[in-house]
């Protein structure tokens, strides 16, 4: 596991990150929202039918496979999340563009 | 506690500028039936409702605060590069004239948002039943708003946001039955 403060892959020191809003940017956040997607219907239908055993296995294994996505997004274009539930490199990045209707 | 994420839960596209598209959908920002009253609405239900239900209250709630978002992002789109003059002829001078193209949390008509339209009876099939009411509400006012405009890209996101309140609404539908069955076990045992 690379080290999140390490900043020598890091292209851009500030401001929106490399490719940041563009076509690529908006095709790997497009296949994190795809799966959000089935993940949030999966989470509502879950909360009136909790003994669907077939749903919740789908959940569980799309919950993973979110987790995948956004380490790979986040590597590129930085954290996701804030309050530590993603890494920064240096210099901290939360508060770099684009913001989501800056996209 | 709540985690806020640097997306949209649906992508938000506009094909062009269009101020007065941006004043009708206000009415799903603040308005009595936007997407601002149903977060605020469920979160606020939570303490009074049976346990079986409190966490779908919260993930809808949750989610309503996204489209929230996504309202919030056409508004800015329709309306970011919209001169003086087209603010005026799109009925947005007054709004202009008090807080440049700056959000507020008013309705289509200019009407601000008040906690009056949050209803919370402390009923469970009282307020469930409220709240199914606010999602086939906002699922009419998203059709109304797709037919208000030709945008293509607009009526995709709109689309999406009105297929999500069929979905809420199922699933209040469900918890429901669910507090019904509750009550008839309780009555057995």
């Amino acid at each position: 596991m690379t080290d999140p403060n390490d900043s020598a892959e890091r292209p851009t020191p500030q401001g929106m990150p490399p490719g940041g809003g563009d076509e690529a940017y908006r095709r790997q956040l497009e296949e994190i929202q795809k799966v959000d997607f089935a993940l949030v219907e999966l989470n509502l239908y879950l909360d009136t039918h909790p003994t669907d055993l077939q749903a919740l296995r789908q959940f569980n294994q799309l919950a993973q496979r979110r987790q995948q996505l956004c380490y790979a997004f986040e590597m590129t274009y930085g954290p996701l999340m804030h309050f530590g539930h993603s890494f920064s490199r240096f210099p901290w990045q939360w508060p770099d563009t684009p913001w989501p209707w800056q996209v | 506690m709540w985690i806020y994420e640097k997306k949209l839960q649906y992508p938000v596209r506009v094909s062009k500028c269009d101020p007065m598209m941006a004043k009708f959908l206000r009415e799903q920002y603040g308005g009595a039936d936007g997407e601002l009253s149903a977060a605020l609405r469920y979160f606020n239900q939570r303490y009074s409702i049976p346990d079986k239900v409190i966490g779908l209250l919260t993930d809808i709630g949750t989610e309503e605060l996204a489209h929230l978002e996504m309202i919030a992002t056409m508004i800015f789109k329709l309306t970011k590069d919209a001169d003086v003059e087209q603010l005026k002829a799109s009925g947005l001078g007054a709004h202009y004239a008090a807080h440049d193209r700056a959000l507020q949390y008013k309705d289509a008509s200019g009407v601000p948002w008040t906690a009056a339209y949050i209803q919370a009876k402390g009923d469970p099939l009282a307020d469930l039943y409220e709240d199914i009411a606010a999602e086939e509400k906002a699922r009419a006012t998203y059709q109304w708003l797709i037919d208000l405009t030709d945008d293509v890209d607009l009526q995709d996101g709109l689309k999406f946001l009105r297929e999500r309140e069929i979905v809420h609404s199922m699933r209040f539908r469900e918890a429901v039955e669910i507090i019904k069955a509750d009550r008839e076990q309780k009555k057995i045992f």
